[in-house]
């Protein structure tokens, strides 16, 4: 017989949060890959303003979990699913953050012409983003092995970035007027990069959240 | 089931490690019925072991093995081996008022006798010692225990006073001095803070981490959340079908609530089941 329920229902409320704010900031990376593609300087404006509500939630996830630690005292795979949450939350305001600094790239860029057709960018947003949204279904299920692969896939967009890196490094030795333009972009990349990074340090939680070991998978090569 | 210690157990706990009880494929019957079956562990000296688990899983019970408090109750019989420092306590050569003294206990409600704060820690050292003590030794003895028991403060004035007179908190920490009088090496607790407030509670758990450097304690309680802030090892026992106790899991207290091996675990620490 469950005897906790209030406490389980609380705490299952507190993991819907924790989805709908990494929604968020995947429609945040996301739309902040548009604005660059369609230089949308509102869009990026919007990007902005809205990271302020990533960040609200976060500080709203993080307070339940203190008042659930303070008032139940969770033990076990509770406690470790709380923890996770505070870590993962964490990790996804930050993945909030490089969205925003894709869109401060975007308005700084402003109307230049475009240095090239982006193409390597998109795949390492789609890539970045498809990878968030399955780790967070494996924290959602549980699912520490899809956790551990999805944390190796991180390598795919690192392989991304160093061709993203290369191609404009090529620009900036044939043309040293790129070099602003071409910076901005590696920029980006980085961002995205980055993100993904993150990703996995959510999927190393979600690990430890189901099997109580600390694991380090894959360590990015950045 | 076993439960022995291994080094990597231990690893985690605080100064002296070496096995101080051993309890070794133990069964407990009260006349026809089994109130404890097949109980294997191993219990560290010098560290404070807590044993958890449902109501009438058998924990009070399991502790009075280790003073044989159970050979108070008619048709109680005990199988199997359990040993302090390797000797047998269920050997017939075993004076019991002997491993009493060496096996002291603290109750779940505060059984102060009805006599001075002074005459109360007194008591044991006047009863075990065969020569007799004089009034310099015993005063010492008094106030040494007063002292380790954290009430030397608050009593040192009264020591003439009825230790009735004493809060409920003070009563149990006069009763953990009686103990230390007699210069136990084991000290068993039996829900120990049950009656106490939550304040009284924490005193009597900061004085078991400061007991638990010179002494063997294990300690039976309800409270998870005490077992979890005071303990080194944690066992965990629950009752099967036939209501006998098995032991589910034996373990460093900082993994046994982290990160339990047993699913029985999980679910009675996280409330699934009670």
């Amino acid at each position: 017989m469950e005897i906790r329920t209030t406490f389980h229902k609380k705490l299952r409320e507190i993991q819907d949060e924790v989805l709908v704010m990494g929604s968020m900031v995947g429609k945040a990376i996301t739309f902040s890959v548009k604005a660059l593609k369609e230089r949308d300087l509102d869009l990026a404006h919007q990007i902005i303003s809205d990271d302020l509500q990533v960040n609200q939630k976060r500080f709203e996830i993080e307070e339940r979990c203190v008042e659930l630690i303070a008032t139940q005292q969770p033990m076990a795979s509770d406690l470790r699913i709380i923890i996770a949450i505070l870590n993962i939350t964490t990790e996804i305001e930050r993945i909030g953050d490089y969205a925003m600094g894709i869109a401060r790239i975007v308005i700084m860029i402003g109307d230049e012409p475009p240095l090239k057709p982006l193409i390597d960018i998109p795949r390492m947003t789609e890539k970045m983003t498809d990878m968030l949204h399955r780790g967070l279904d494996a924290f959602v299920k549980h699912d520490a092995n899809t956790a551990r692969e999805i944390a190796t896939e991180d390598d795919d967009v690192d392989n991304l970035y160093d061709q993203v890196f290369r191609e404009l490094l090529t620009f900036m030795a044939e043309d040293p007027r790129t070099i602003t333009r071409a910076t901005r972009l590696i920029w980006v990349a980085h961002n995205l990069e980055r993100s993904a990074d993150r990703v996995t340090n959510i999927c190393e939680r979600v690990v430890y959240m189901v099997t109580g070991k600390m694991e380090e998978i894959g360590a990015s090569k950045y | 089931m076993n439960m022995k210690l291994s080094s990597d157990l231990l690893n985690e706990s605080p100064a002296c490690k070496r096995t101080r009880l051993s309890v070794t494929q133990v069964n407990l019957f009260y006349g026809d019925f089994q109130a404890l079956r097949n109980i294997t562990l191993e219990i560290p000296e010098c560290a404070i072991t807590a044993i958890i688990g449902p109501s009438g899983c058998g924990k009070s019970s399991f502790l009075r093995i280790f003073n044989r408090m159970n050979d108070l109750i008619t048709g109680a019989r005990v199988e199997g081996r359990v040993e302090l420092d390797d000797i047998n306590i269920y050997d017939k050569s075993i004076d019991v008022v002997e491993l009493r003294k060496r096996v002291g206990m603290v109750f779940q409600k505060p059984n102060p006798f009805p006599m001075s704060v002074f005459e109360n820690v007194a008591f044991g050292p006047r009863r075990h010692e065969r020569h007799g003590h004089n009034l310099g030794e015993l005063e010492d003895i008094v106030e040494r225990s007063l002292h380790q028991a954290a009430l030397w403060d608050e009593v040192k004035d009264k020591l003439g006073q009825s230790a009735l007179s004493l809060s409920g908190g003070q009563q149990q920490r006069l009763c953990i001095a009686r103990v230390l009088a007699v210069e136990p090496e084991v000290i068993l607790m039996d829900e120990p803070c049950s009656a106490l407030d939550p304040v009284a509670t924490l005193k009597i758990e900061e004085l078991m981490r400061s007991l638990a450097e010179n002494y063997t304690i294990v300690i039976v309680t309800h409270n998870m959340q005490q077992a979890a802030r005071v303990s080194d090892m944690a066992a965990f026992l629950m009752m099967e079908e036939d209501r006998a106790g098995v032991l589910v899991e034996y373990g460093p207290t900082s993994e046994l609530f982290t990160n339990p091996k047993d699913k029985r675990t999980e679910d009675y620490i996280t409330g699934r089941f009670g």
